[in-house]
């Protein structure tokens, strides 16, 4: 009897508690599109900004956080994965490992302007890749790398052993178990891990201030030429992002629209996060299937 | 022979691609060991330099209360004390976590074991999108919405560390909720199993079986959690209000680790005191991700013998 | 078939990296760095410049006047922007370094509207900043509770209004503190009782400005000097300029860019002033003023 009651108020109190977090993050959702809906238009998404007139768009910073997006997964998620790998499969319970495993947890607990300043004096001045694409890239890496890897690695723990061990049984060696057996398997969770790492590049701002740059210079779309300053491919020219574009209006914008701006262009990034996350949902879906219909 | 033959050179090739694969994970995670090694160089040793090459002693900058960079003191010290930052950004970081938690477990138990259905179709893609509001958004809510509020109920400004608190309690809920979330669902099936089929409620199941195995999950979540608090800079930095004052009660504006250190970067002169005394900032910030997670460790190894 | 899409993915990031490293031909590009608040005039000045000179790209960064001052000192950029003196600013070899002034700001006390006061004197200012004046009573104002909010120290705007405003040995108060002008207006705008003080540029109706000794902050006030709160706006290269930082610096001081740009931005063109200061804060009339 007793323990039916504290079922029942255990249960109903994680109901509601539940239920005020679907409400925060709820209202905070529809707060943002409510104020930035209106602003968007075609011409809002496609026009280039205007740093101190009225009507200036983010079509521009759009391109360019996706295309630092596409380039930061290009070069985090190989790198994350074989990290993952070699701490789920490979590496031993030793202090080494302890040590691995903490100084990647300290990096993600570094402040991402560290990471930015870090990003300046090495990319920027040290290499000498000035304020570009590639530099903001390798700073949202560094950034990015330890969540990714984290989520990665339990993705691949959470495949039960017995797969491996079926595996193995086959013949195959543990590379081969690895890559034809768990990854599939652990396609989803990885795939998961990878949305949420993406959605927090979109929105990273304080790294790319002093990588990317805050200047976003005007794109010739029809130029394809990726050694051109002009080129949307080139990934040596500053780029500013969605994310940081947001950031330099409110802080020392003069445009006198800059709130509407502002403000359309956060719904417009909730937006660009929300497309991003159905399509690799159904991505990881149609993966999924194919995997293990093979 | 010809048989064995090739049968020899499979089981070489077998072996070629297992030591590539280990190869190339193992090049993977040094690389990654290594940009955090040069990371922590480059930090230390520029916060270092505060103490060595210009000369303020530990304990003065630990803990003296005065922060004004660049002016000196009576005794023709610098003023650098942090000790109003290191407890600001200590009280914002517990705070939002102590609050952020309890709500972020339930949420997980509710996706994992009451409603896995609804909570896959409504909480998790929720949960995903906030992750990618940036923090300048969320500081702009904190100013136009949580600021005002603040104000009308306690009086005075509004910045401080409540404002910060609640801020920051939204941005990491859903960091928290998502590895939670993680952490529940690797705890096997069985254990469930098992205790249901001894008799025990959903809710003595959950708690007696299902939160005792994650904890060690629990806790990484919560420390990650804290991690994201504690380096948020941008959001905590429009509503904290910024004074370098010891904090002596939420209302009032304080300021953190990492609001001091975004806001006068930009400002100093590289290899200056002034400069040199924010990387100190940010040693500060390591060290202390670092004793967090030292901690949850060990409590994660209690927790596993049981 | 891993193998090949780590192999794939190796060709395709190695040939990205390839092609851009190659050499472009006719296309030129400068960086300037720095100031914040110098940066919406640099960035529509290159603007236009570019839209003129096809193929030559002013790269305007932001990261305030610290970081423009040790990275044109570093020789790490093109020109490096600075709301201050490179002279004022320690650990900075100023002797390499050429000033160009293109421009000039004037900064002015904000408050929330409803304080009911509209002027104070120059003692009373410094006596609200260093925290003895802490009502708006004491001025002939509402009862209500005065609440300073600064930039960020080390910030251009800071050290410009506190170097004019207060006196030598006055300590500002402990108060809260944001780091753009931005912020600073909206907080501003929407916390009672509120003072703080931004560039002319960022001056809205949302916010009071205060006058001084009954002296307005207007252009006109800046161009004489009777309102004594401003700064110049530095652009400085490394030794002098060449190229096309030289050309692009010409076009800054140009009549096209003085003329209109400048004003409508919210800045003040450095020609209309009549009178000149050094680093050490010592002015002297300009000799012809137009």
């Amino acid at each position: 009897m007793n323990s039916k009651k504290a079922d029942k108020i255990a249960v109903g109190v994680i109901y509601v508690m539940s239920a005020v977090i679907v409400l925060i993050l709820a209202s905070l959702l529809l707060f943002i599109l409510w104020r930035g809906l209106p602003q968007i238009s075609w011409e809002f998404l496609t026009a280039p900004a205007k740093s101190f007139q009225v009507g200036g768009g983010v079509g521009i910073q759009l391109f360019n956080s996706f295309y630092l997006l596409i380039l930061t997964m290009l070069i985090s998620t190989p790198l994350a994965l074989g990290a993952a790998i070699y701490l789920s499969e490979y590496a031993k319970q030793n202090w080494l490992t302890d040590f691995v495993r903490t100084a990647i947890e300290v990096l993600s607990s570094l402040p991402s302007v560290v990471v930015g300043l870090f990003g300046f004096l090495i990319f920027v001045i040290q290499w000498d890749f000035g304020f570009s694409i590639l530099s903001g890239a390798l700073a949202l890496t560094i950034f990015n790398l330890p969540l990714l890897t984290r989520t990665i690695e339990d993705s691949l723990q959470a495949i039960p052993a017995t797969q491996r061990e079926a595996g193995l049984a086959l013949g195959l060696s543990r590379w081969e178990t690895v890559t034809r057996v768990i990854l599939p398997a652990a396609l989803p969770g990885i795939i998961t891990g990878m949305i949420l790492a993406a959605g927090r590049i979109f929105g990273e701002a304080a790294a790319l201030i002093y990588t990317a740059g805050q200047s976003a210079p005007a794109l010739d779309f029809t130029n394809w030429n990726p050694q051109s300053i002009t080129s949307p491919l080139n990934i040596f020219r500053p780029a500013e992002t969605l994310a940081v574009h947001i950031w330099k209006i409110n802080s020392e914008g003069v445009m006198p629209d800059g709130e509407q701006v502002s403000a359309g262009a956060s719904a417009v990034l909730i937006l660009a996060v929300m497309l991003f996350n159905l399509g690799s949902r159904y991505l990881g879906r149609k993966l999924q299937k194919k995997a293990t219909s093979e | 022979m010809e048989e064995t033959q090739s049968k020899f050179m499979q089981k070489s090739s077998k072996r070629k691609i297992e030591q590539f694969g280990r190869t190339i994970s193992f090049i993977c995670i040094a690389f990654i060991v290594l940009i955090v090694l040069s990371i922590l160089y480059f930090v230390i040793s520029k916060g270092v330099s505060t103490f060595t090459t210009d000369g303020v002693s530990v304990i003065d900058f630990l803990f003296g209360d005065i922060w004004r960079p660049g002016e000196v003191g009576e005794n023709g010290e610098p003023l650098v004390g942090a000790l109003p930052m290191i407890l600001g950004s200590f009280f914002v970081t517990l705070l939002s976590a102590l609050l952020a938690t309890p709500f972020s477990i339930a949420a997980a138990i509710y996706m994992v074991e009451i409603s896995p259905k609804a909570g896959k179709k409504i909480l998790q893609p929720v949960i995903e999108l906030l992750v990618g509001i940036p923090s300048v958004v969320y500081g702009f809510i904190g100013l136009t919405v949580v600021v005002p509020f603040i104000r009308s109920i306690f009086g005075g400004t509004g910045f401080g560390i409540l404002s910060a608190t609640i801020v920051l309690f939204v941005m990491i809920l859903p960091t928290v909720t998502s590895m939670a979330v993680d952490a529940l669902k690797s705890v096997p099936r069985h254990y469930r199993e098992a205790s249901l089929a001894m008799g025990g409620t959903r809710w003595q199941t959950i708690y007696k079986v299902v939160l005792r195995a994650a904890t060690p999950g629990l806790l990484t979540a919560v420390v990650f959690g804290m991690a994201r608090a504690f380096g948020e800079a941008l959001a905590v930095q429009m509503v904290i209000g910024n004074a370098a004052m010891v904090p002596t009660d939420l209302i009032t504006p304080a300021s953190t680790l990492t609001s001091i250190l975004t806001m006068s970067m930009g400002n100093t002169v590289m290899g200056t005191l002034e400069n040199n005394v924010l990387w100190s900032l940010a040693t500060i910030l390591l060290v202390m991700a670092l004793f967090f997670n030292i901690l949850t460790r060990w409590i994660g190894k209690k927790g596993a013998m049981k | 078939m891993k193998f090949k899409k780590f192999r794939a993915l190796l060709v395709v990031m190695a040939s990205l990296v390839l092609t851009a490293c190659g050499e472009v031909v006719d296309e030129e590009s400068i960086t300037a760095v720095g100031s914040s608040a110098l940066q919406p005039l640099v960035e529509a000045a290159g603007e236009q410049y570019s839209a003129e000179n096809l193929g030559k790209f002013i790269n305007v960064q932001g990261g305030g006047s610290g970081t423009g001052l040790s990275q044109i000192a570093a020789g790490a950029v093109d020109i490096g922007n600075s709301d201050i003196f490179a002279e004022e600013s320690d650990g900075i070899d100023a002797s390499k370094l050429v000033d160009h002034r293109v421009a000039v700001v004037g900064i002015t006390p904000i408050v929330t509207p409803g304080t009911g006061v509209t002027n104070v004197t120059l003692e009373e200012l410094q006596g609200i900043f260093t925290g003895e004046i802490t009502n708006w009573k004491e001025l002939g104002g509402k009862d209500l509770p005065i609440t300073v909010l600064n930039r960020s120290s080390g910030s251009g705007t800071r050290a410009t209004f506190e170097k004019w405003v207060l006196e030598e040995g006055m300590k500002s108060v402990v108060s809260q503190e944001q780091e753009s002008s931005g912020t600073v207006r909206q907080i501003v705008a929407n916390t009672p009782g509120t003072i703080s003080y931004v560039a002319f540029s960022y001056v809205n109706d949302d916010v009071e400005t205060l006058s001084i000794n009954g002296i307005e902050p207007t252009n006109e006030n800046v161009n004489s000097n009777d309102w004594i709160i401003w700064s110049y706006e530095h652009m400085y290269t490394n030794g002098e300029p060449t190229g096309l930082t030289k050309d692009f610096m010409d076009y800054m001081l140009s009549d096209e860019i003085q003329d209109n740009l400048i004003g409508a931005l919210g800045y003040i063109p450095i020609k209309n002033m009549e009178v000149e200061r050094d680093a050490e804060g010592n002015t002297s009339p300009v000799e012809n003023p137009e």
